[in-house]
């Protein structure tokens, strides 16, 4: 089996988006295209754990056949890293589901197989999310709100970075941030495998008082497409160049 | 995250029956041990036996932690979780289903708890128990992962030390599964998150950092130089400190190795205490010193004689 490339937007944010059209909507486009949209929603120390405005946090997620999580802010290294994994496995598991109502007809899931055959299900699940190669562009909310909160994002993503650089599998992370000074978003690190060169640029971010999430989750699915374009060419180079090893 | 976890955790009434879906075994819930990063712990009975069964809603999870379970059952020579007795789904309700398992159920306390109840001597006997475990844990191809103070537990007669969660229990050379920040050498700046042996025995460290700093630190602007720090204010650990500093640097390959280390260590230590000791009921001056030289020298020939062992 070829290993393909998982490819997920991480969604960081505060609040409401504001402007440009709904985002559950552009998060639903990309879960077309196959990138999933992963929302963490960053409370206040004196907000109570259901909060009426994060409601989309959810329905973003929900709609980006991603994972969601509400967490305060020195809770947020683990959430940023478990969002992610889960993500993983959950689209992972969706292949494996998929195959499995192939073979075993139309109502079967993982659930509905006995606990014995269950484990090595699993094994090739865990075997896939190992090795598969990942995508991340994270999405960072700059709103004003968002300001105290953003030292706090850089260590998280810095972590996440060390946590998924420890797989076999390859990584590759890219940063943006919204609203950008004159478009919806900017780019504030271009595809790279690992974070650490992020603590010189993030002190640099200047937040502003728009929050157009829906036009930035467009935005960054397009980011995959342009990029998508590069790598093509480049692993069709790939196999030339392992053969001329023997 | 863990406000995520807690909202997971499943409360079962005591005297809850449970029936498994696919095997139809029966247990009584007893009393709620815990909860786990996934799911909850509780103490159930079936035909007169107690066991540990452990419950959630993440069937994907539980499968992984099951597949650990099974692959640790077949290490041989030493007995590293607790043995699986049955997997099954129970369906609570028409559209609420969980996965559970049922493992043998430890009853032991807390390492702080007997260390602080029998004294610091068994520190490092403790020590030695968990290296030994740990060195047949990596030699299988696997690493612990998720070592810290809650996922150990202490049997009586005779003091054994025992790993109760292998939730985090990762194949070796892949990315570790589970991990508490404290316990993490990534967190401290100090190695990446593979699993390797060395990752265990930072941990390992830390647990017993964790015996004699209970509310846990900070790690500061640098936090290479707290953790040194925090070590070496640590009296009790004096015997062990140049080892424990070793592996927080990574500097052990193996748990043999530092093991091998520990256990010279300590073999060097005991005689000056016990001298000490005797020292005082004599109450003379010069005694001591005399006697120390001895030691000296009895130390010196332990030291050159351990060269000589293979």
């Amino acid at each position: 089996m070829k290993k393909g490339t998982l490819k997920q937007i991480l969604l960081i944010t505060d609040g409401c988006s504001n402007k440009g059209e709904d985002p559950a909507v552009t998060a639903a486009l990309a879960k077309q295209q196959g990138i999933t949209v992963n929302v963490i929603g960053i409370l206040d120390d004196d907000q109570t754990e259901d909060p009426e405005g994060l409601q989309e946090v959810e329905d973003i997620a929900l709609s980006g056949g991603g994972v969601s999580q509400l967490v305060y802010k020195q809770a947020l290294s683990q959430t940023v890293q478990t969002v992610t994994k889960q993500a993983m496995t959950q689209t992972l598991q969706g292949f494996v589901n998929q195959e499995l109502k192939q073979i075993l007809g139309p109502e079967q899931s993982l659930e509905e197989v006995e606990p014995e055959k269950r484990g090595e299900i699993m094994e090739v699940v865990e075997d896939m999310g190992e090795t598969c190669d990942l995508e991340v562009l994270v999405l960072t909310d700059t709103s004003a709100s968002m300001h105290d909160k953003l030292p706090t994002v850089k260590e998280a993503l810095i972590d996440l970075s060390v946590s998924l650089n420890a797989r076999i599998g390859r990584n590759r992370f890219c940063i943006f941030s919204f609203p950008g000074k004159r478009k919806d978003m900017e780019k504030v690190l271009d595809w790279s495998p690992k974070l650490d060169s992020i603590s010189t640029i993030f002190p640099k971010l200047t937040s502003g008082g728009i929050t157009p999430t829906g036009p930035a989750i467009r935005e960054a699915v397009y980011q995959f497409g342009k990029k998508g374009l590069l790598k093509n060419l480049r692993d069709e180079d790939e196999p030339g160049v392992e053969e001329a090893g023997y | 995250m863990n406000q995520a976890w807690k909202k997971q955790g499943i409360n079962i009434r005591p005297g809850t029956v449970i029936t498994g879906k696919w095997h139809q075994h029966r247990y009584v819930i007893k009393q709620k041990l815990g909860n786990g990063a996934i799911g909850s712990v509780y103490l159930c009975e079936r035909n007169g036996h107690y066991g540990a069964l452990k419950i959630s809603e993440n069937a994907t999870s539980m499968t992984v932690e099951v597949n650990v379970l099974k692959s640790l059952g077949k290490v041989q020579g030493s007995r590293l979780g607790p043995s699986l007795m049955d997997v099954d789904d129970w369906e609570a309700s028409r559209n609420s289903t969980y996965s559970f398992y049922v493992m043998e159920y430890l009853r032991g306390e807390s390492l702080s708890g007997f260390i602080k109840k029998r004294g610091h001597e068994w520190t490092g006997i403790f020590m030695l128990q968990l290296l030994e475990d740990l060195e047949h844990l990596h030699q299988a191809g696997w690493v612990f992962g998720d070592f810290k103070s809650e996922n150990l537990i202490v049997l009586s007669h005779p003091p054994k030390v025992r790993w109760i969660d292998v939730g985090g229990t990762t194949q070796i050379g892949r990315a570790i599964k589970e991990y508490t920040e404290f316990y993490d050498r990534g967190y401290w700046g100090l190695g990446s998150r593979k699993a390797e042996p060395s990752y265990d025995l930072f941990a390992f460290v830390m647990v017993f950092l964790n015996i004699y700093y209970p509310k846990r630190f900070e790690k500061g602007t640098s936090p290479k130089a707290t953790l040194l720090k925090k070590l070496y204010d640590v009296r009790q650990l004096r015997v062990y400190r140049e080892c424990l500093k070793k592996a927080l640097l990574g500097n052990y390959q193996s748990s043999s190795e530092m093991r091998h280390d520990l256990l010279h260590a300590m073999n060097h230590a005991r005689r000056p205490v016990r001298s000490h000791n005797r020292s005082d009921r004599r109450d003379s001056g010069k005694a001591p010193l005399a006697e120390g030289g001895g030691i000296m020298l009895a130390a010196l020939f332990y030291y050159l004689s351990s060269f000589m062992l293979p």
